[in-house]
């Protein structure tokens, strides 16, 4: 590992030296040297990479200019922004949008707490089941997307083929409108589970057993229990899960693109796959950055949110 | 709040359980929720079965009516073709899991190399305004990338950066570094800022001392947080799919993708891809399954 930053240059000899009062000074100093040089270069990696482009969006977001057509970028005021928010299309997107991020979230908490719960109780092979249930979570979304589609196919898909042999009706998954959004739920609840899962599982694994034994002695019931001493501790960790399940939820794109392409129609056009289609099919870039730009407002409030909430957590 | 998350994960024998907990009707009861569990675990792992089982069935059984569990013929031509063309050279999708791991790794080398140093920085030294700083870096990770790709491509465009590695490869760290800072932060603050004061007090610089004891204590941390950074720059395909498009530059996420564009699919082909594709991640992230939780929050929550 190189370190870009050769400031020091006293050496240890010198160091110990030295009368009393001078090291202090001069490791105050060095240290303040060290922390920029340390610093600065991934902040000036995050400047080039994630800022500058954000403000180069912001910029692009007050003119009418297009990636292919070229030319000077004219600038047209909060055009761009008016355009977006009274747009039925737009609306229509945000509606998807929060349907399927509230769909999938909660779908995922409730499935992922009760597995959590469900394997907490358990004595044995505790281990061995979580290690199970966690493989969708750190499979690529491009995985996936692909697999889903080829189970839910109408025609060869095993989930139809399931169905057909226990008597029910074949369904047309991705190519009926109400049915896409609820695949599209479903593939993202089975893989993000073990997500919420995995977190619910640390906050139950670390509520203490003197709790229970306490309120088993009271002759407390196991509902009384659950709701009084499991709920209430693992119920902070659990937020937080379900607040960055929900920022994730609302920036997906690459499952929409791989498993429905946004159909049929614009069923499953999530915000996120309307900003492509504007920006990388409709080539209007100077409209697309307004879009993202307020897409990137409601995540800065959301990841606001959550950070606030997870400092408090900490420093309690 | 402590949370353990070796206790969660951890295969070792768990804590016993007390007796009086299973008091009433504890067997019914248990063995139900041990079926329930059960299912539940088939349910959630049927799709990564039937994709294995895809990947190595003869194509007339891929596409039987109705779907085949276990009389199928045995092939693994879905695994040759993975590799090699049709012509009998290297394939397309062999090149483009080439480059993933060539993108993924050098990605990862750059954000340990910026991230860690940070990291220790802002465990150790009063930053200004630390806690916005970190609040910052961690929120540039939350991007849409959607949004954040289109300003990049007219930049890249600009210089020169589209459809290429180094591309990718900085984009990946970017969107790495915020996460290695968080996540080695934590293992930062995990070693005592005595062990440096000691060392200094022998004599060595601040900078010695960091190098010569800390480091050394950070590597298992260092090691676990490049395992993340790996798995997602090798899992990301917003990017990748945006910002390359030739065959020799294109990673696997994208290659794999593509292997549905025309009107029939190989799904065999894609099944045995997949497999290939997803086999390595899984052996990483069950070696790095004690900083599960951290990694997969970021670094933003761990014991």
């Amino acid at each position: 590992m190189s370190d870009p930053v050769p400031l020091t240059t006293d050496n240890p000899g010198q160091v110990a030296s030295v009368p009393p009062p001078a090291p202090g000074r001069s490791r105050r100093l060095t240290d303040r040297g060290l922390a920029v040089g340390f610093i600065s270069p991934a902040l000036l990696l995050l400047l080039a990479m994630s800022v500058f482009p954000l403000l180069w969006a912001l910029y692009l977001s007050f003119t009418d200019y297009s990636a292919t057509r070229g030319g000077p970028a004219n600038f047209i005021g909060f055009g761009n922004y008016t355009a977006i928010l009274t747009s039925a299309q737009v609306h229509q997107r945000a509606l998807t949008t929060l349907i399927y991020v509230i769909g999938a979230v909660g779908l995922q908490t409730v499935l992922g707490f009760g597995i959590a719960y469900l394997i907490s109780r358990r004595t044995h092979g505790r281990g061995v089941l979580t290690t199970l249930f966690l493989v969708p979570m750190m499979l690529s979304p491009v995985v996936v997307g692909l697999f889903w589609r080829f189970m839910l196919d109408a025609q060869f898909g095993v989930i139809n083929s399931m169905l057909g042999s226990l008597g029910l009706g074949q369904v047309e998954w991705l190519t009926r409108q109400r049915t896409a959004l609820i695949s599209l739920v479903v593939v993202d609840t089975w893989q993000w589970t073990p997500f919420i899962m995995l977190i619910a599982l640390a906050g139950l694994t670390a509520v203490p057993k003197y709790l229970y034994e306490a309120a088993s002695i009271d002759r407390a019931s196991e509902w009384f229990r659950f709701r009084t001493i499991t709920l209430p501790l693992v119920w902070p960790l659990l937020l937080i899960a379900v607040m960055f399940r929900a920022i994730e939820a609302f920036r997906l794109f690459d499952l929409v693109y791989i498993l429905t392409n946004g159909g049929p129609g614009v069923s499953t056009e999530t915000l996120s796959f309307h900003v492509y289609k504007v920006a990388f099919l409709g080539f209007n870039t100077g409209t697309a950055s307004a879009y993202g730009i307020l897409m990137v407002l409601v995540v800065i409030v959301l990841t606001q949110l959550y950070l606030r909430y997870l400092n408090k957590l900490k420093e309690d | 709040m402590a949370v353990s998350v070796d206790e969660a994960v951890s295969t070792g024998p768990a804590r016993d359980h007390s007796p009086p907990a299973r008091r009433l009707g504890g067997r019914g009861r248990s063995g139900l929720e041990v079926a329930l569990l059960i299912v539940l675990a088939v349910v959630m792992l049927f799709p990564v079965l039937w994709m294995i089982e895809t990947s190595i069935k003869e194509n007339r059984d891929v596409y039987a009516i109705p779907a085949k569990f276990f009389d199928f013929r045995v092939t693994l031509e879905h695994y040759r073709d993975v590799f090699v063309a049709p012509d009998g050279g290297r394939s397309a999708l062999s090149v483009s899991f080439l480059n993933s791991a060539v993108v993924a790794g050098v990605s990862t080398v750059l954000a340990t190399v910026l991230g860690v140093p940070a990291a220790w920085a802002y465990s150790r030294f009063a930053v200004k305004a630390k806690k916005d700083q970190l609040f910052f870096i961690l929120s540039t990770r939350f991007m849409p990338p959607v949004v954040v790709v289109i300003p990049i491509f007219l930049m890249y465009r600009q210089v020169g950066l589209i459809d290429s590695k180094l591309g990718l490869i900085l984009i990946y760290a970017a969107f790495n570094v915020p996460f290695t800072i968080w996540m080695m932060k934590g293992f930062v603050d995990e070693v005592p800022a005595e062990y440096e004061d000691a060392a200094m007090l022998d004599g060595y610089t601040r900078l010695q001392a960091f190098w010569k004891f800390t480091l050394p204590l950070l590597v298992p941390g260092i090691a676990a947080t490049a395992v993340f950074a790996l798995i997602f720059s090798w899992n990301e395909f917003v990017f990748a799919i945006f910002l390359t498009s030739s065959d020799d530059v294109r990673t696997a996420p994208p290659a794999i993708a593509g292997l549905i564009g025309g009107t029939t699919t190989d799904w065999g082909l894609v099944a045995a891809a997949s497999v290939v594709f997803a086999l390595p991640v899984l052996v990483f992230a069950y070696l790095v399954r004690k900083h599960l939780i951290a990694g997969v929050t970021l670094g933003a929550v761990r014991r």
